[in-house]
């Protein structure tokens, strides 16, 4: 390599091999050359202190010589399925920290990964990047505030959280909902289901390279979203379900709306499969990949479409129905592959029941009150209070301190689209809850993380975090 | 037999009890870990949740509640362990269910109830440097001191003395 023929250095002008010699005593040095010259120019540091700070010593090419290493290098040998030894040295392990802002991470999680090579030895993951303190929040606002806080936890599914949080404080009060409330319950929750499934299909086909699968995701789950913004007035955080049924009556023409997203989605659905399950790239990502035993499904406590693809078919709303779902007929589809695969033929299988449920509803919806008549619960409508002192009082009882819920305790679980999603809600007496406990369906299947990825190659790791669907606010919360 | 008499049978302490319609056994909290294993033996083979309630003026103040799942038929149980303020301890179950892991550290981390016998007893949603247990009926919300980087000193405490820096100056060039 030639040298430049003249390089400019400023007013700076000494020649390199005296700054070479200057350079032993580097803070002598430099504060020399500031006092002869006064003027200092970016670049013209001692050569040897700027080596100090980033040399990293010589590389070594090759540290392994052994004839094993070497013939894999060259290419004359294939090694297939490598996966060391557990002796390996303390000093072969390395650490990487995955996330928090690791775009496959779905959210804030960040996970400590020790590797041997490319295989995972120990998996820890660190949570808590997204806590908001909600349980806390709740013991601050009444019980009919209560659905617009838990909305925001489980952000793909809120109508599942605003439906425990209903059935719990129902349950407590001991009022039952008309017929209609709960077929429209039943009706939202499943269509959000099947949202929350093309969600999941959508990135996770994005995570492992289908990358149109995650524009035909996001195109079916829009048909839903534009439903849900048109009854409830929002895309998420609907505020919808609430203690003693739902927030408004289904707009005109929502049978039109629902026909179409059926029709929609089933056609999509079949796209997806085409795109997906037979595509070798597809099956090689997959098969076999974060594996979950029964055993480990229920030390953890994994629910949801996680257990139903390791042969584990609890379901809550076949174990323990809620809001009337019981008369309508669904399979609950169970694989035993229990890997990344199965578990994409559960979700796309309950997408399926899912809309056969909203098929039944809307074919047999109930006439009648959309949330129940009790005046101490549900506020009157608008025009009673311009006529009633009594409908004004409880108007007005029921924004400004609330209703006040017998003392008492429960547990309510819904199956959520990631599994089941649990309540434990304490009252005093009061008109706020004494204490709120949220069991996530996606705080389980984070902490089995480690069973599903020990011992396996680094890049199946993004396969199987996105197979088990975590949505950081419910983790966090 | 029923299940939930299978555990009360198994283990005398244990009091069977209903809440709402829901089965409940109270246990002591040393024979925590005691019930949870004759419940896993008597059916109750998956753990679903584990969680503290601080009561304040109750005696004991906290509650440790532990929801586990039966299939086939499919049935709920609630155990519930009393612990004292005074002496906030509880022995862990993570020996019986290992997910139990992160739901202790929680209770742990919200309501500091210690789990004797927890491998990583350890923070989990909050910072480790972080002061007291916010879900707490005595810790008030909105009472989290905020310190602002410009009243502090530690940027130029921090600059001084450390020659390991690759960016340190000479203090002065006199």
């Amino acid at each position: 390599m030639s040298k430049p023929p003249h390089v400019v250095t400023g007013d700076l002008e000494a020649p390199a091999d005296t700054q070479q010699a200057k350079s032993t005593d580097i803070a002598a040095g430099q504060s020399e050359r500031r006092s002869v010259h006064e003027v200092w120019v970016s670049g013209t540091e001692a050569p040897d202190e700027m080596r100090r700070f980033t040399d990293e010593g010589a590389q070594e090419m090759l540290a392994d010589e052994s004839e094993a290493v070497l013939a894999g290098q060259r290419g004359s040998i294939v090694v297939d399925d490598y996966i060391p030894g557990r002796e390996s040295p303390e000093d072969e392990i390395q650490i990487l920290n995955m996330g928090p802002q690791h775009p496959a991470t779905h959210g804030v999680l960040r996970l400590h990964l020790e590797l041997d090579g490319e295989t995972i030895r120990r998996v820890k993951p660190i949570i808590g990047y997204l806590h908001t303190g909600m349980e806390k929040t709740a013991e601050a606002l009444s019980f009919l505030q209560g659905p617009t806080n838990v909305t925001r936890m489980d952000y793909l599914s809120p109508l599942h959280n605003e439906l425990c949080f209903s059935l719990a404080t129902e349950r407590l009060l001991g009022i039952e909902v008309p017929e209609r409330a709960n077929a429209i319950r039943v009706m939202m929750t499943e269509l959000n289901r099947v949202a929350s499934h093309l969600l999941w299909s959508a990135t996770t086909g994005l995570d492992i390279g289908a990358l149109s699968m995650m524009i035909y995701g996001w195109r079916e789950r829009e048909l839903v979203l534009a439903f849900f913004e048109k009854t409830t007035g929002l895309r998420m955080n609907h505020n919808y379900i609430r203690p003693g049924g739902v927030a408004a009556d289904l707009p005109d023409g929502w049978e039109e709306d629902v026909a179409g997203i059926i029709t929609g989605v089933r056609a999509g659905l079949r796209d997806y499969e085409d795109l997906l399950l037979d595509n070798p790239i597809f099956l090689e990502r997959t098969k076999g990949v974060g594996v979950l035993a029964p055993e480990e499904i229920h030390a953890f406590g994994i629910t949801g479409p996680l257990a139903r693809a390791s042969g584990i078919g609890y379901d809550v709303r076949r174990a323990f129905p809620y809001s009337g779902i019981e008369q309508y007929d669904f399979d609950v589809p169970v694989f035993d592959g229990g890997d990344v695969y199965d578990r994409f033929l559960v979700r796309f299988e309950e997408i399926r029941q899912s809309l056969r449920i909203v098929e039944q509803v809307k074919g047999a919806m109930p006439r009648g009150d959309y949330r129940s008549e009790d005046r101490k619960v549900t506020p009157p409508p608008r025009a009673r209070i311009d006529q009633s002192m009594e409908a004004l009082i409880h108007h007005f009882k029921i924004f400004t301190e609330g209703f006040k819920v017998p003392a008492g305790e429960t547990y309510q679980a819904v199956e959520s689209a990631r599994g089941e999603l649990g309540m434990y809600l304490v009252s005093d007496g009061g008109a706020k809850p004494w204490r709120l406990h949220v069991r996530g369906p996606s705080f389980a299947h984070v902490q089995a993380l480690p069973a599903m990825l020990t011992d396996s190659l680094i890049a199946d790791t993004i396969a199987a975090l996105a197979s088990a669907d975590p949505v950081m606010g419910d983790v966090d919360r | 037999m029923s299940r939930i008499e299978a555990i009360t049978a198994a283990v005398p302490a244990a009091v069977a009890a209903d809440s709402l319609g829901q089965a409940v056994v109270r246990v002591p909290r040393e024979s925590l870990p005691a019930v949870a294993a004759a419940a896993r033996d008597a059916g109750f083979t998956m753990f679903l949740d584990l969680c503290a309630v601080d009561y304040l003026t109750r005696d004991p103040r906290f509650e440790v509640v532990v929801h586990l799942l039966a299939m086939d038929p499919p049935e709920r149980v609630r155990l519930l362990a009393g612990v004292p303020g005074d002496d906030p301890i509880a022995p862990s179950i993570t020996g019986v269910f290992a997910g139990a892991d992160f739901y202790e550290r929680e209770a742990f981390d919200l309501f500091g109830i210690g789990f004797s016998g927890h491998p990583d007893l350890t923070r989990l949603l909050l910072p480790d440097d972080w002061q007291g247990h916010p879900l707490r009926k005595d810790s008030p919300v909105g009472s989290v001191p905020v310190v602002f980087k410009a009243a502090s000193d530690r940027t130029h405490e921090t600059s001084v003395g450390s020659p390991s820096s690759g960016h340190h100056e000479p203090e002065t060039a006199t």
